[in-house]
């Protein structure tokens, strides 16, 4: 094979998917460019051509008729599981090497159930079992594709999850009784694993400079921590408390780091002013609050009063039952709190585009930007709308008209039916600690089963 | 001018301090309501703008023109829409407070077999998310244990009062956990034989269970009749007795296709009214729950499908497919702290098929006969209980704010920690120094 057919294998699928379409008469929501009633949208090679009133089709443009319908930006989901296959790498409290990008999963069925709630790009992330986990990846709804790797949204920023509070504290204080095990720990925990890139980095200098003649070990734990303390990672962490919100903050000042996105952060509103001033961005759920103790002093007011001290905010998922409503989410914030449209739906689009670094290529609807669309029958801020279609670069990933009923891409010829789940997959299974509360879980069923083994042979 | 512009800043000082100095608590109010020009959605007549009469935690007179008593506090809601309180058919609320914090759990107690663990004991009337709730319109809902296979007696509660007295609505429900040939989630990693068998012999206990209760039954009634005092402590038998005698309907909570099958035909040979509650697949089999005539209460309805090979609305649309084969339906959202949401859970059946009517009546008067009590709740008729909300419109909508509450006729703050939090909040003070 020669280097042009590796190209070529390489960009032919990008092309055959490339899409012209003209999305005629709706009322587009551009989000960061106001409404236009009764306009089309051209789409050109899977990009924004033009945002106009009565555009004519170009030959070879598919049309899709949106009259009385929405059109709004693709949603984005800031912290989501989907279409992974692990979450957590929960041996050890820094963990910066592994990368979930290595497990990504096309097959997931929940990416297409996202993209029938309208959801085009996820921020595909790392558990929160570690003050320091995993990479993450940033990843478009190509839904149909088997190969992982046309998943990765090409050019998005590096992201990296921390973890504060209760999960890394019950993981390996409680669990495997090593630091941490309190907030004191934690802290530390970033403070040891920053001084030692810096030190690790120290050594590669001085290699390099001559100062010593050995080469340092090679570490890409190391790495990819010096890469953070750079601003070539930005870090995403999963927080609740107003106290612990701060520590890090202080903790990144030290250490001159200011790409910082606060995930969940149900406390954020307590430190709302603290959060602007530093520039960091939080992302938060509408109304999740009290299924452990460090939620319990929640509000639904959250994401209102932290967009109106002037918080750059998102509203997420971290679930795949959320994430399928994701604009229903948003309006909760004009219950409580009375946010504008535009506010409200800037917490699915152009923010979170914003928190994850890639708000010049996703997240509004505006000439030259990817044509990731959603399109709504009823306002997407209305509790009944209903997602009609949903583009990811201008392809139709989801049609309400041609929806089939099993959309598996890998069936069993054996199944009938599929496994029925007595639980919904919540939080608990879905979310930040999965893979641990499956081993908890697994764990107590063996007890159980252990326990009936048990009495079934003492008597 | 000037002086003007600081005579009015100096009112709108005093006027934004005064009050916060010596602030009470906001305390529900009670007394005589005159609710004016109000479009009132009955439920079960029609939709017209009239008024209605709180008194003495009833609704005293509703119409298109109701006179003003002496005493009365007439509020006027032009413009405004009234409905019935929101009823939740199954939630956890007030018997958890924190879900990762064990020892707030008291909906799960030991054993397999307590159906007399009633709910109505452990509810506590000052859980943080009662408030919470109720600011959203649920006025009223069926608190329930869960856990083994007779997890105990859910309970109809208000949202407002300082005990289980004041709140019961004077109707429990024993529950019975239908043996399940599903998983328990992902983790649950059995071989299918193994499923098949758990299910065999959980399916034989409960007919274990049912004729010793039958036993009992009869010699209860034996020995009423013998005028005996019959020397008895059997507390889960005599939890079971108004079920034996049908008396009193069995909440069956049961979910998957084939087991909604195998319930119907538990139910079939036996004297027993029956509920279904969780119903996730009814959808599937939903004739023949409309034949046997079983009420279904069903939810949460924003729930991801329970099989990956189910259309992805499986869950919006499953009460609308079973609403139309002709059963009875009620939803629940199966939640403690956001059972705030049921609004939404209804939203999304009445947007995915339902109609906002229906979905209306499957949170209010149709729960309220399914609990027996449709002569005090569910609608806005004379007589009922005063659990009305006023809103700014349809209460399913997200953006609409409830404005005014009242439950049992007494006029409830629109407070809670959370409304708290953002009054305190929303422009901290200080602030950043």
């Amino acid at each position: 094979m020669n280097r042009l057919t590796i190209v070529l294998a390489v960009i032919m699928p990008v092309l055959l998917n490339a899409q012209n379409v003209l999305i005629k008469n709706g009322t587009v929501l551009t989000i960061t460019k106001g409404v236009k009633e009764n306009s089309d949208i051209l789409v050109t090679n899977g990009k924004i051509a033009r945002i106009d009133k009565n555009i004519s089709a170009p030959n070879g443009t598919s049309i899709i008729d949106a009259t009385g319908m929405f059109v709004m930006p693709g949603i984005i989901d800031a912290h989501s599981h989907i279409a992974l296959d692990v979450v957590n790498e929960a041996t050890n409290p820094v963990t910066a090497e592994v990368n979930v990008g290595d497990a990504l999963d096309p097959l997931d069925v929940s990416i297409y159930r996202a993209l029938a709630g309208g959801v085009t790009a996820t921020h595909a992330m790392h558990g929160s079992a570690n003050a320091v986990g995993g990479q993450c990846e940033t990843i478009k709804l190509r839904y149909g594709t088997v190969n992982p790797d046309e998943l990765r949204m090409e050019g998005a920023p590096r992201t990296i999850k921390f973890a504060l509070g209760e999960n890394p504290i019950r993981v390996h204080g409680e669990g495997n009784k090593i630091m941490p095990n309190t907030r004191m720990g934690v802290e530390q925990v970033f403070r040891n694993a920053f001084s030692e890139a810096q030190l690790y980095m120290k050594d590669w200098d001085d290699y390099k400079k001559g100062l010593r003649k050995s080469s340092p070990e090679y570490n890409l734990r190391n790495e990819t921590m010096a890469d953070i303390l750079k601003g070539n990672i930005i870090i995403h962490c999963h927080s609740y408390r107003a106290d612990e919100i701060l520590m890090l903050m202080r903790v990144l000042k030290d250490y001159n780091i200011n790409r910082i996105c606060f995930q969940h952060v149900n406390e954020g509103f307590k430190v709302a002013p603290e959060l602007a001033a530093f520039g960091a961005g939080a992302s938060v759920f509408a109304d999740w609050w009290a299924y452990k103790f460090e939620v319990y002093y929640s509000t639904a007011y959250n994401a209102a009063i932290l967009t109106r001290n002037g918080v750059v905010t998102s509203i997420n998922s971290d679930s795949e039952e959320l994430i399928r409503h994701l604009y229903h989410e948003a309006a909760k914030t004009q219950r409580y709190g009375d946010l504008t449209d535009d506010e409200a739906l800037a917490l699915i689009t152009i923010n979170p585009a914003k928190q994850l670094g890639i708000d010049k290529r996703v997240g509004s609807l505006e000439v030259g930007k990817d044509a990731d669309i959603a399109i709504f029958k009823g306002h997407p801020l209305s509790v009944y709308a209903v997602p009609q279609k949903t583009l990811v670069d201008g392809q139709v990933r989801f049609d309400i008209e041609k929806d089939p009923d099993d959309t598996r891409i890998d069936i069993n010829p054996n199944e009938k039916y599929s496994t029925f789940y007595e639980t919904e997959r919540n939080y608990e299974n879905s979310g930040c600690l999965r893979g641990i509360s499956e081993m908890l879980m697994q764990e107590s069923y063996a007890k159980f089963m252990r326990f009936k083994y048990s009495q079934n042979h003492t008597h | 001018m000037k002086h003007l512009y600081i005579f009015f800043s100096l009112i709108i000082l005093i006027n934004t301090i005064i009050p916060s100095f010596g602030q009470q608590v906001k305390k529900a109010e009670n007394g005589v309501f005159l609710l004016k020009n109000a479009t009132l959605h009955t439920v079960s007549s029609s939709t017209y703008i009239g008024d209605i009469l709180l008194k003495d935690g009833i609704i005293a007179e509703i119409g298109k023109s109701v006179s003003n008593p002496p005493n009365a506090k007439v509020i006027d809601c032009t413009g405004k829409h009234i409905y019935p309180g929101l009823i939740d058919s199954g939630s956890r609320l007030g018997l958890v407070e924190i879900d990762a914090v064990s020892l707030t759990n008291d909906f799960d107690e030991h054993g397999d077999f307590v159906p007399h663990m009633k709910a109505l004991i452990a509810v506590n009337p000052n859980a943080v998310a009662i408030p919470v709730t109720r600011v959203n319109g649920v006025t009223t809902v069926f608190a329930k244990p869960d856990g083994g296979t007779f997890p105990g007696t859910g309970a109809l509660i208000d949202l407002f009062g300082y005990s289980p007295e004041q709140m019961t609505c004077g109707s429990e429900r024993v529950i019975m956990r239908f043996p399940s040939t599903g998983r328990r989630g992902r983790w649950d990693r059995r071989t299918d034989e193994d499923v098949k068998k758990d299910a065999e012999k959980a399916l034989k206990n409960i007919n274990d269970i049912w004729s010793i209760a039958v036993q009992y039954m009869k010699m209860d009634s034996a020995s009423k009749a013998d005028n005996q005092k019959w020397c008895t402590n059997n507390p889960q038998m005599m939890a079971l007795l108004p079920i034996v005698k049908g008396e009193q309907p069995l909440f069956i909570e049961v979910n998957s296709k084939n087991d909604i099958e195998s319930a119907l035909e538990w139910v079939s040979d036996k004297k027993l009214k029956a509920v279904f509650t969780g119903v996730a697949e009814g959808w599937r089999v939903a004739d023949k729950i409309a034949k046997a005539n079983i009420p279904v209460i069903t939810g949460p309805i924003l729930n991801t499908p329970r099989r990956d090979n189910d259309r992805y609305d499986a869950s919006y649309t499953n009460p609308s497919k079973m609403a139309k084969a002709g059963i009875k339906v009620a939803l629940r959202t199966d939640n403690a702290e956001n059972t705030r949401n049921l609004p939404f859970n209804a939203a999304f059946a009445a947007a995915y098929g339902m109609g906002i009517e229906n979905a209306l009546r499957s949170v209010t008067l149709t729960p309220a006969e399914i609990f027996g009590v449709a002569d005090k709740y569910g609608s806005l008729d004379k007589g009922k209980v005063a659990n009305i909300i006023v809103a700014d419109g349809d209460p399913f909508e997200t953006k609409t704010k409830i404005e005014k509450l009242f439950i049992r006729g007494w006029s409830i703050p629109l407070e809670s920690r959370q409304t708290l939090l953002y009054d305190e909040f929303l422009q901290r003070t200080p602030g950043i120094k």
